[in-house]
């Protein structure tokens, strides 16, 4: 695919393009395992990263923020939609092109996977407890055939000094560390193989709130030095406003808006957008919260409602939100959003 | 007080940074039973597995007159009441007109002092070094005296021997069918619980038919089919593979159902994510995750395939004459007459005992050391 599909005309800007992707998990009953439905994860995603900024990626929990970034790698296989990724793997001169990772031997994906890594949520079990912290942070570089003895493992000290940990601890195993200690082993891990793209899923989340701020300096450091892009999966706004450039907002496996930061923040443009920013808790204690309460409960993936999912708990809701499923456009240069009503609500922001 | 807290701070460093199995080890020492059971497989291992031609006073098949002959007591007084060296006296030969049989009966007149390391059969110790220094014996023509410290069998054979060299083989049929089956299950158990679907479906209907077959007509029908022109190590082995297949099917369903739970942790998905293989995750993840499970588990059921060779080749379906194993020489005593007139034959059944309960300990042990619910301590 051609790079003239990207869009705003930023041509080769782009590093990471979704469109429409979907992931569906059957449902399966009875003895034979018949299936009798879907959970739609994943339902019409679309989204994309350029080189060097940060996309923030929010939702409620069982939203599908975890699902969609674990398809983009394919860990999960998609059920339909495209990812390109602007890889120099597989051209014989490293000259980058844009490829459809969805469409690529399992053989070649290996090969991608080089250049996007994947920080986990949770610190204590995504290290493996039988290995030490030189033998987890070796891994990709073992798995890719460049560790070399004696440079990789200089390499790897250089790593942990940059993550804020110490050559000694080389030779311990996970379970001697802190959940943040554990967190910056993962990310030296991550950054082993020196790749382009980081999906970040909930890095912090686990992590107490002094660690959390930590965690993502460290992160902010690191993009700066390496000129690394992020997904960064969260469910926490505030988070998400500290480190991201721009903010994708999923609800019920859909992006219903993207923007950047500043902008979705101040200006948002859906409902459920406007809903979430009114739930950020604020550091001022006389501040009167005039919180937005959805009814209702978030909608079953496996059984979504008509029309836009949001309409049984949307305060705008009009009989067309009923009937026809927004479609996702871009309102103003480069602020994206599935909203019938966008244009005419006047939405309040932070 | 200062001086006193200094040193410890060091040593709980060095105890933090160990490895899972170096914490094993550290709890496994604890439990004296399991150690205990550790160091008596170690004892009944080198003595019956390695060295037995050293420890037996005769080579296996050497035979003798004296047949059927009951133990020979080690003597330190004689019959005139003198303290003396350790001795054995010679055996006079009598026939029991009443019972009609031939008795052994102790000659006084011949005295044949106990030596240590005499020299008497050729053998190659470990198969390598030729040797013909026996731990113990006595100063005597074989064919005139013997030392039969457990008898002597139907053929004149010291009894002792026999149970020493059978050992080898029960013992290593235990250590070496585990082997198959721990390669077997763990193999088929982490590729039934990696790829799930079809194959998990295949591998686990296959164990569910083995578990249900009924096993005395499997091994009949396996053995029988074993030809009986093969040698008796070609018996050996095959038996050996017979155990380990029907053995396995319980050590995959574990395995299976661990990585089941195992391959759901982020680090396999971790690994996944970096483009890994399969086979990588498999057996660099989840397969060492389940190894402490599967270590107990093989160490209790040890015991099992010793047991079930014994039981075959006492129906007469595994190891036959000329080999030597527990099993065999169990086949030896089980007759009324043997019970009856030759009761020293049952002398196999404490090392079968022994090593049952040496595994047994030793399982328990690890079990408990391996168990992270167990506590540390």
């Amino acid at each position: 695919m051609s790079s003239t599909t990207t869009k705003n005309g930023r041509i080769g800007d782009i590093l990471l393009e979704v469109k429409g992707l979907k992931k569906y998990f059957p449902i399966q009953r009875g003895l034979l395992r018949r299936t009798v439905g879907y959970v739609k994860a994943v339902d019409d995603v679309s989204l994309y990263v350029r080189s060097g900024e940060t996309l923030g990626l929010v939702g409620e929990s069982g939203c599908g923020k975890t699902t969609a970034s674990r398809c983009i790698i394919r860990l999960y296989e998609p059920t339909a939609g495209q990812v390109f990724f602007k890889t120099r793997a597989l051209s014989p001169d490293g000259t980058p092109k844009m490829v459809n990772l969805l469409e690529l031997s399992r053989e070649e994906m290996n090969r991608v996977r080089q250049e996007i890594a994947m920080i986990f949520q949770d610190p204590i079990n995504s290290l493996n407890p039988r290995m030490t912290v030189a033998d987890i942070i070796a891994e990709p570089m073992v798995i890719h055939g460049k560790y070399v003895k004696g440079e990789s493992e200089e390499r790897i000290i250089e790593l942990l000094r940059r993550v804020g940990l110490r050559p000694d601890h080389l030779r311990r195993y996970p379970h001697e560390f802190s959940g943040g200690q554990r967190q910056r082993i993962g990310i030296a891990r991550a950054l082993a193989l020196n790749p382009s793209l980081v999906l970040c899923d909930e890095p912090v989340s686990a992590l107490d709130v002094s660690i959390q701020a930590q965690t993502l300096n460290l992160l902010q450091d690191l993009q700066e030095e390496f000129k690394l892009s992020y997904i960064f999966v969260a469910h926490d706004l505030s988070v998400v406003q500290h480190i991201s450039d721009r903010v994708a907002v999923m609800y019920v496996g859909k992006v219903v808006e993207m923007a950047g930061a500043e902008e979705l923040y101040n200006n948002p443009m859906h409902p459920y957008t406007e809903a979430l920013l009114s739930a950020v808790p604020k550091p001022d204690p006389l501040y009167k919260s005039d919180r937005i309460i959805m009814q209702g409960d978030v909608a079953d993936p496996s059984n979504p409602p008509s029309g836009c999912y949001f309409h049984p708990r949307c305060q705008y809701a009009v009989d067309l939100c009923k009937q026809k499923a927004p479609e996702f456009r871009e309102v103003k240069p480069d602020h994206w959003v599935a909203c019938h009503r966008a244009e005419e609500l006047k939405l309040r922001g932070i | 007080m200062a001086v006193a807290a200094a040193p410890a701070v060091p040593a709980k460093r060095k105890e933090l940074s160990q490895s899972y199995w170096s914490l094993v080890w550290y709890r496994f020492k604890k439990n004296k039973l399991g150690v205990f059971g550790g160091i008596l497989l170690i004892v009944l291992y080198v003595s019956f597995a390695l060295i037995p031609e050293f420890l037996a006073p005769y080579a296996l098949e050497n035979r003798s007159q004296f047949v059927e002959a009951p133990p020979t007591p080690i003597r330190f007084v004689d019959e005139q009441g003198r303290f003396q060296a350790p001795f054995v006296y010679g055996l006079e030969r009598r026939v029991d007109m009443v019972k009609r049989l031939r008795t052994w009966v102790p000659d006084t007149d011949r005295k044949y002092p106990v030596r240590l390391f005499v020299q008497g059969d050729e053998y190659l110790l470990l198969g390598l070094i030729p040797m013909n220094i026996h731990l113990f014996g006595i100063d005597a023509d074989p064919r005139e005296a013997r030392i039969f410290l457990l008898g002597a069998d139907a053929l004149g054979r010291d009894y002792l021997t026999r149970i020493l060299y059978g050992g080898r083989l029960s013992l290593l049929i235990g250590l070496i069918g585990q082997f198959l089956t721990i390669v077997l299950g763990m193999t088929l158990g982490v590729i039934s619980g990696y790829y799930g679907g079809p194959v998990d479906m295949f591998v686990q209907r296959f164990t569910e038919f083995l578990a249900a077959f009924p096993n005395i007509p499997l091994f009949m029908a396996l053995s029988a089919a074993i030809p009986n022109y093969w040698s008796p190590i070609a018996v050996y082995f095959m038996l050996t593979i017979i155990l380990a297949f029907l053995g396995w099917g319980g050590l995959a369903r574990q395995v299976r159902g661990l990585v089941l739970s195992l391959r759901e942790r982020e680090y396999a998905l971790a690994a996944k994510s970096f483009g890994a293989s399969d086979r990588r995750i498999m057996f660099r993840h989840l397969l060492p995750g389940t190894t402490s499970h599967v270590i107990v588990i093989a160490t209790l059921s040890i015991p099992g395939m010793i047991l079930a060779e014994t039981a075959l080749s006492w129906l007469g379906l595994g190891l036959r004459p000329p080999l030597t194993s527990w099993g065999t020489l169990l086949q030896d005593a089980a007759t009324i007459r043997a019970i009856r007139f030759t009761p020293w034959l049952l002398w196999v059944v404490p090392p079968i005992l022994l090593t049952i309960f040496a595994y047994n300990m030793l399982g328990d042990g690890l079990r408990d050391a391996m168990d992270p619910y167990s506590g540390r301590g």
